[in-house]
């Protein structure tokens, strides 16, 4: 019915909007919600090649899973991070966060 | 045009709408609001896909914990209510071109690949997809392993995530 | 032990006492003289021995004591050297060993052992008395035991020459002595008289060295050999005679016997080589009687008497030889009787007599000249040794007034000194008298009257009238300096209170007048009227041996004696007669100008050689060729490469390797980094981007490198 590039195409599109999200964001907290759709992205597609691949093998939807678990775990320590960097510098402009510099 | 695929166009429609809105919103309490849709989008696309309980635990998991998450995140990291500054950096056209040609080049990839336009195989009646993927979670054959690394990164994910934002006042 | 062996070790004693004492005895006055007369002592003994076992050998002339090692090897053969004790060198080896050992003895007095240090001696010049209750005495020489170990040096020298079987360790010793007389000489080297007088005396000898070491080379490219038994070979004699040597048309022999008598004519201070006997006064007292009187000259003779059997197969030489000993002789004698200096005359005195030695050998007298050689030593070091005594006495004299500015050694100050010195003066009387010719009763009458009775009988009319004048002479300034000396009353206050010297002065003269009068006796010709025939002519039988053809017993002339007796008498009554009122050199009517003065030989010499010499050296060499042409060229090396130093630093180090390589590899760098540093701003977006585009590089690149 749907052809599987119908999906694949999606999940591009998806990544690739995450990606331009990661890129231009100034905000932090913005910069991980690229990075949560591009996750996103993944999981689509890891689903799509299950269903459209050998049914038998649950290797993608348990990859999925995975990828679950470990995109909360990101995001648990990902904006704790930012809060804590918050509070010390006040400021949660990514562009701001650079003394890792020359 | 069949149903599913109407049904697929209009929702992958709304999910990149949402998607584009939250990396364009200004306001972040809307962007995280609008990720809560492109979320929801995507559990559908799951269920279309025949993976029920993944939509199930996407619109627990993500949407009932990570976006929340996210919102709390923006009110403690918010200066002041009112917000003015732009939202996009400095190289933002670096960006977009980057994300396009990262499109354009997977998508030609994906293209010279030969089973870029399969059908779905049917879905066998009686074949219980949440009893296999729970077999394939548990069973020593299969992915125990990954499964329960997996939780110790939570447990790993928790402490941290507690340490780092822990207020000593 | 073998004679031989005991040969070979008599040399050995005196070097040993020069080394002990300059490496460790030097502090220790005592030690060293102990050590330098011991020494002596034990080459006497050695010496003593080898010529009392070789008057017991028959024909030791033609059995001598030898013995030789290989040396140089050269080629097939080998050169030897080694060790000879023959009749002459029995004889030679008797008054070295005893005048060396007097000699030493009476050093120890003559340096005041036992006596304080000076008030203000310093090491390099003569000792200036020291201050002992308010009196001045003389004080003990500095330089002790450097003395001591120097004429150790010498004697070493002497004693090898002397043992000597070739020409090679002859020359050796000569250049030893020829050594140790500029280190003696010039003893007192703070003294700038002292030093140019060594130099003196070192420079005039290697002149006649030079000649002698070139006589030395020929004879060893005619013959392959310079051991005397085998030069003096029937056939080796016979060639060298018989050979032309392409020089002044003498045959090989006589060149050979020039060039090695020309080595005489330096060593034993002939004419003209004789200008440094004179100024080498400068030295200590002993020192001139051991160089000038015992060995040092007398070796020269030697040598010529040794060389004999091949100078006298060349009659042009032989006339030579005659004409430079009788000339000097009388040249000498001239210059002697107006010098006003003790030392001095003895000095002009010894190469008068050299000169009769020498004249003898050329008119062929062997046996005579031998025999003058030795009894001169003995009674010329006894006269030496007898001056130093006086000198002493003079300084007592010198010490008490107090006056310095009074010349000990100046005859003009002395007189009346027979009453203050009596052991000093009758040895002094003995050997004046012996110099003189005494007849009889002092030994020089024998030696004298047989060169002169030699001359005489073999025709030789121009060296017997010359040697008689030159005797007369030498008896008129004999008297005259004893006269002036010891005789009438003192002319100073410093002669009034001269002194007697020390035993170990006094008994050198005594032992040494023994032998100036009694060595005669034992040469006694057998022709002489009433004595003749008492005693056997010993000497002349066994220095005779010495040679393949025993010389002939000469007759008897009266002519002769009669001369000896009237020079001798006459010399000495004129003498004494001229002097024995005059008071200062005012009243001396010889002191002619030419004659004080040495006929301007000096001044001449200094003209003619010296002059140019410093000329050489000093404008031609040192300015023009060292500074200016050797250095010039080092200054151009030096500004060339300076040049091309400064041109490649300045046209390639500084622009390119320091620029260009240099500072350039380090701004290379330093932009590099510069303008790669901005890319690590520390936003991670910006990372992310970088890390996409070279990721769709890279993918892209492989995509199409693999897959397309």
């Amino acid at each position: 019915m749907i052809p599987l590039s119908w999906f694949l195409t999606l999940s591009a599109g998806l990544f690739s909007i995450g990606l331009f999200g990661v890129l231009s964001r100034r905000n932090a907290v913005a910069i991980l919600l690229g990075v949560e759709l591009m996750l996103n992205a993944v999981n689509v597609n890891l689903v799509a090649f299950w269903r459209y691949g050998d049914l038998a093998q649950m290797a993608g939807q348990v990859f999925a899973i995975i990828v679950f678990a470990v995109a909360a775990a990101e995001v648990a320590v990902g904006l704790a991070l930012i809060i804590s960097v918050y509070r010390r510098r006040n400021t949660v402009i990514a562009n701001d966060l650079d003394l890792l510099k020359w | 045009m069949t149903a599913q695929q109407i049904i697929f166009l209009v929702v992958s429609f709304v999910t990149l709408g949402s998607a584009l809105m939250v990396v364009t919103s200004r306001n972040l309490i809307h962007a995280a609001l609008w990720l809560v849709s492109t979320l929801f989008g995507v559990a559908i696309i799951y269920t279309l896909l025949n993976a029920g309980f993944l939509a199930v635990v996407q619109v627990v998991v993500y949407i009932g914990a990570i976006a929340i998450l996210f919102i709390f995140a923006v009110m403690l990291t918010r200066k002041d209510m009112r917000d003015q500054s732009p939202q996009l950096n400095r190289n933002w056209w670096m960006g977009a071109l980057l994300a396009v040609v990262t499109f354009g080049g997977l998508f030609s990839l994906l293209q010279s690949w030969s089973g870029f336009s399969k059908t779905a195989a049917d879905f066998p009646s009686g074949f219980d997809a949440i009893g296999r993927l729970g077999e394939a979670l548990v069973s020593p054959d299969a992915f125990v392993l990954p499964f329960e690394v997996a939780s110790v990164l939570l447990l790993a994910a928790l402490v941290g995530a507690v340490y780092l934002a822990f207020n000593r006042k | 032990m073998t004679t031989e062996t005991l040969i070979w070790l008599i040399p050995l004693p005196p070097v040993l006492a020069f080394f002990l004492i300059v490496l460790f005895t030097n502090k220790n006055k005592t030690l060293s003289h102990s050590v330098a007369v011991g020494a002596a002592f034990l080459s006497w003994l050695g010496s003593m021995i080898v010529f009392f076992r070789a008057l017991g050998v028959e024909h030791l002339g033609q059995h001598p004591f030898e013995s030789s090692i290989p040396w140089i090897p050269t080629g097939d053969t080998w050169l030897r050297i080694g060790v000879l004790i023959d009749p002459l060198s029995a004889a030679v080896l008797f008054f070295v060993a005893w005048t060396v050992l007097m000699i030493f003895i009476y050093s120890i007095g003559y340096h005041n052992y036992g006596q304080p240090a000076g008030d203000h001696d310093h090491m390099g010049l003569p000792p200036h008395g020291a201050t002992v209750h308010g009196h001045t005495v003389p004080s003990i020489e500095p330089m002790y035991s450097r003395f001591f170990a120097f004429i150790g040096l010498f004697a070493f020298g002497m004693f090898t020459l002397v043992v000597s079987d070739n020409l090679l360790t002859l020359f050796v010793g000569w250049e030893i002595m020829g050594l140790c007389s500029y280190l003696l000489i010039g003893f007192w080297y703070a003294k700038e008289s002292a030093r140019n007088a060594a130099v003196k005396a070192f420079m005039t000898t290697r002149i006649g060295d030079v000649f002698m070491l070139l006589g030395i080379a020929f004879l060893y490219s005619a013959t392959g050999t310079l051991s005397f038994r085998e030069i003096f070979s029937e056939e080796v004699l016979h060639q060298l005679a018989i050979a032309p040597s392409g020089v002044l048309g003498l045959s090989a022999a006589g060149l050979i016997a020039l060039l090695l008598f020309i080595g005489t004519i330096g060593k034993s201070a002939q004419w003209p080589l004789h200008v440094w006997l004179p100024d080498a006064m400068e030295g200590p007292t002993p020192v001139s009687a051991m160089i000038h009187a015992a060995t040092m000259v007398s070796a020269g003779v030697y040598a010529v008497i040794r060389m004999f059997p091949l100078l006298s197969l060349d009659p042009k030489t032989m006339t030579f030889v005659a004409f430079i000993g009788a000339f000097t002789a009388l040249f000498a004698a001239t210059i002697a009787v107006a010098q006003n200096d003790i030392k001095r005359v003895l000095a002009y005195s010894t190469i008068s007599q050299l000169g009769f030695m020498i004249a003898a050998l050329g008119i062929g007298a062997y046996i005579a000249a031998v025999f003058h050689l030795i009894t001169h030593a003995f009674f010329k070091a006894l006269l030496f040794l007898g001056s130093g005594s006086v000198i002493h006495g003079m300084e007592h004299g010198v010490y008490h007034t107090g006056n310095h500015k009074v010349d000990p050694q100046d005859m003009f100050n002395m007189g009346g000194l027979r009453k203050k010195m009596p052991i000093t003066f009758w040895t002094f009387l003995i050997g004046g008298f012996a110099l003189s010719g005494f007849p009889i009763i002092t030994a020089g009458f024998w030696s004298k009257d047989e060169i002169l009775a030699d001359a005489f009988v073999n025709g030789h009319t121009a060296v017997f009238i010359t040697l008689a004048v030159a005797a007369f002479m030498t008896a008129f300034y004999t008297m005259r300096q004893i006269t002036l000396t010891f005789l009438g009353e003192p002319r100073t206050k410093e002669a009034e209170h001269a002194q007697e010297t020390h035993w170990t002065m006094t008994t050198p003269l005594v032992v040494l007048s023994i032998f100036a009068i009694g060595y005669g006796w034992v040469g006694i010709p057998e022709h002489f009227p009433v004595l003749g025939g008492l005693v056997p002519n010993w000497f002349h039988e066994f220095v005779g041996g010495t040679l393949a053809e025993h010389p002939e017993v000469l007759e008897f002339r009266w002519e002769p004696l009669a001369t000896s007796l009237f020079v001798a008498f006459g010399g000495l009554f004129f003498g004494w007669l001229a002097y024995r009122n005059v008071k200062s050199p005012a009243d001396d009517k010889l002191q002619i100008g030419v004659l004080k003065n040495k006929w301007y030989f000096d001044e001449i010499y200094n003209f003619l050689f010296i002059k140019p010499a410093y000329w050489f050296a000093e404008t031609f060499v040192s300015k023009w060729m060292d500074k200016g042409f050797i250095d010039g060229i080092l200054h151009v090396f030096g500004k060339v490469t300076t040049f091309l130093g400064s041109l490649i630093r300045n046209y390639f180090d500084v622009p390119v390797v320091n620029r260009f390589f240099g500072d350039g590899s380090a701004d290379v760098v330093y932009w590099t980094g510069k303008n790669l540093r901005p890319i690590q701003t520390g936003r991670i977006q910006q990372y992310l981007m970088l890390a996409l585009v070279v990721f769709i590089v890279i993918g892209a690149t492989l995509y199409y490198l693999l897959l397309a």
